[in-house]
């Protein structure tokens, strides 16, 4: 057998066992969270490998207990003089999951809206029009993508607390903003400077305005990177977590779903419950990638790659 | 015709030129941006370098005089670079970025390799594999911290059973923890590192690695010395954003181990100076300092990396 025979076939034997080897670390994990939401813990400390049964995966008892009240009183806890109650499922005023779910989809939605409008007009104006200070922007753009989030962390917390702005989802989504833009601005430059601007010459001259020119030839032709910059923001600002536990966590019913997520896990909330909770967030995402999965990646990868 | 009216045609006739209103509207279009980055980055950015010479707790946040010149001290920056596990906490954040970022990439370029030729389920694979970056870091952190625990745990469960080795606890206890750590931070992000090797691979010429084997180049001669070489500059940008990132990276660990068992990084430092200390001061102090640590970091990179590069 030739070198070349053999590192073919070592290579065609890697190739395989690496595939399986990825597919299991990338699966795996989700596959293992969905088991142990339906679950008791009493029974996975018995049998820690044992599947569920099917009257278990059926009555979907512990979605149920998560997402929906409880009649218990809420325990408290004493944070820096705040009563917080601890317990999700018992938050006061019938605030549950599901009120989490309808905060993390709103800023979500909102934010993308807010990214959408901002950086196509600013994604136009830098590629498109010619004014002083261009240079100076794109750079701006650039150390604003890579700027440490928790430098602006404190500031924004102390400024936040003076306002009274701690505890408002407005404020977060203005933060969200600041930190979507960038990227946003940055992903759709690369795209707009793919689209000639003779076709956008030719619908001025048509007597377009410039707004009519972005609405009816820009926009159309930059689908695919606006769907996939939208996608991204929605990901982000639905995973978001640092600056939710920053802002929000005094008060239980706006947090968002990750914050929500996060306050399961304590002594007194089933495991179960904690990972029929983080099924919970995870399953928009993944649903919404998989729709579009098409877009998120080349979006994704055009965004890096061409600038 | 009065005086007024002669100015009014005149200024008509001279009004804003074209690249004036060009120039205009572009500043109005680029307006609603320039706003948000200047209240949320650049202005707290610039109140943070303040706030680190202040004595501030955080109990009185609300009564403080912020503006104060009074009071200004580099008190917290004794505190912060003095205190006993400063250079651990620095070491710690550079091994877990280090690690975790060529880590990451290593991985990424392995499922980028492996992705870049036609089988069946290849679809399914490049969706799969996307799974650890896109999910929300809280769920998937409390899923390993399940799979991790001692007593209940797949990990120990299939490590006891299948194969007799002892248990462990393995995110608090040192220094595996932090292994665990790095190899979240590996598990989360190569994902990221396999669409941009991904996107560069699939743009490489077909023609090349035909000419390579009508050459009778080896496989291994072919990745050694045609593909890696073109991959030099995508592998370089990841490097750069994946070490930024992790070096700021908060929630990770946070979520995983909350610090401890070895795991303190620089920024679940600065969260405990605020929230486990109460103090502001030094919370802001410790968040400058992060940030010049990654400044000088970032210089030498591209003195010493990015140049050879060029070549």
């Amino acid at each position: 057998m030739s070198r070349d025979e053999l590192e073919q076939i070592v290579f065609k034997t890697l190739k395989v066992v690496g595939i399986a080897f990825f597919l299991l670390i990338s699966g795996f994990p989700f596959f293992w969270m969905l088991v142990l939401s339906f679950r008791p813990l009493d029974q996975v400390i018995q049998e820690p490998l044992a599947m569920p049964s099917v009257e278990q995966v059926v009555s979907l008892s512990t979605y149920k207990g998560v997402l929906l009240p409880s009649p218990e009183p809420p325990p408290t806890l004493n944070l820096l003089g705040m009563e917080i109650p601890w317990n999700l499922g018992t938050v006061p005023g019938g605030k549950f999951l599901v009120q989490f779910v309808a905060n993390s989809l709103g800023v979500a939605v909102v934010t993308v809206i807010l990214t959408l409008i901002f950086s196509i007009l600013g994604a136009y104006a830098v590629t498109r029009l010619k004014f002083r200070g261009q240079g100076f922007f794109n750079v701006m753009i650039l150390l604003i993508y890579m700027f440490p989030a928790i430098v602006l962390a404190i500031p924004l917390f102390i400024v936040f607390s003076r306002l009274g702005l701690r505890g408002s989802l407005g404020g977060l989504i203005i933060v969200y903003l600041a930190q979507t833009l960038p990227v946003s601005l940055y992903m759709l430059r690369s795209y707009f400077q793919t689209i000639p601007a003779e076709l956008e010459e030719a619908g001025l001259i048509d007597g377009l305005t410039r707004v009519g020119v972005i609405r009816r030839i820009t926009l159309p032709l930059a689908a695919p990177a606006v769907a996939s910059v939208a996608l991204y923001v929605f990901m982000i600002a639905w995973n978001e977590f640092l600056f939710a536990l920053l802002f929000l966590l005094e008060k239980p019913n706006v947090w968002t779903l990750s914050l929500g997520v996060y306050q399961l896990n304590t002594q007194e909330v089933p495991k179960t419950w904690l990972m029929a909770g983080s099924v919970i967030i995870t399953v928009p995402i993944i649903v919404i990638f998989f729709y579009a999965e098409r877009f998120l990646t080349e979006g994704l990868a055009a965004g890096g790659v061409k600038g | 015709m009065s005086t007024s009216d002669v100015a009014v045609t005149k200024a008509a006739r001279k009004g804003p030129t074209l690249a004036q209103r060009e120039a205009r509207l572009a500043y109005s279009m680029l307006f609603p941006t320039f706003i948000v980055v200047l209240l949320i980055v650049v202005f707290p950015v610039i109140w943070n370098v303040w706030l680190a010479f202040k004595p501030i707790k955080l109990g009185d946040l609300q009564t403080a005089d912020l503006w104060a010149f009074t009071d200004l001290t580099i008190g917290n920056f004794n505190r912060v670079l003095r205190g006993r596990n400063f250079w651990p906490v620095v070491g710690v954040t550079l091994t877990y970025t280090i690690c975790g970022t060529l880590l990451s990439i290593f991985m990424g370029l392995c499922a980028a390799l492996l992705a870049r030729d036609v089988f069946p389920g290849r679809q399914v694979f490049r969706g799969v594999v996307l799974f650890p970056y896109i999910a929300p870091v809280v769920a998937v952190a409390f899923v390993w911290r399940m799979m991790l625990n001692e007593q209940f745990g797949f990990i120990n469960e299939v490590a006891d059973v299948w194969f007799g080795l002892e248990r462990a606890s393995y995110l608090s206890q040192r220094p595996l923890a932090l292994v665990m750590v790095i190899l979240f931070e590996a598990w989360r992000y190569f994902p990221f590192a396999f669409l941009f090797i991904l996107a560069r691979l699939q743009a490489l010429p077909r023609d090349l690695y035909e000419a390579a084997a009508v050459d009778g180049a080896l496989p291994s001669q072919r990745f050694w010395y045609i593909t890696l070489p073109q991959l030099r500059g995508v592998l370089g940008t990841l490097f750069l954003l994946r070490f930024i990132w992790t070096f700021n990276k908060f929630d990770d660990i946070f979520l995983l181990t909350g610090g401890g068992a070895g795991t303190e990084v620089i920024t679940v430092k600065i969260y405990d100076y605020l929230f486990g200390q109460f103090r502001v001061g030094a919370a802001a102090a410790l968040s400058l300092v992060l940030a010049a640590i990654l400044i000088v970091f970032l210089t030498l990179y591209f003195k010493f990396i990015a140049v050879e590069e060029e070549y």
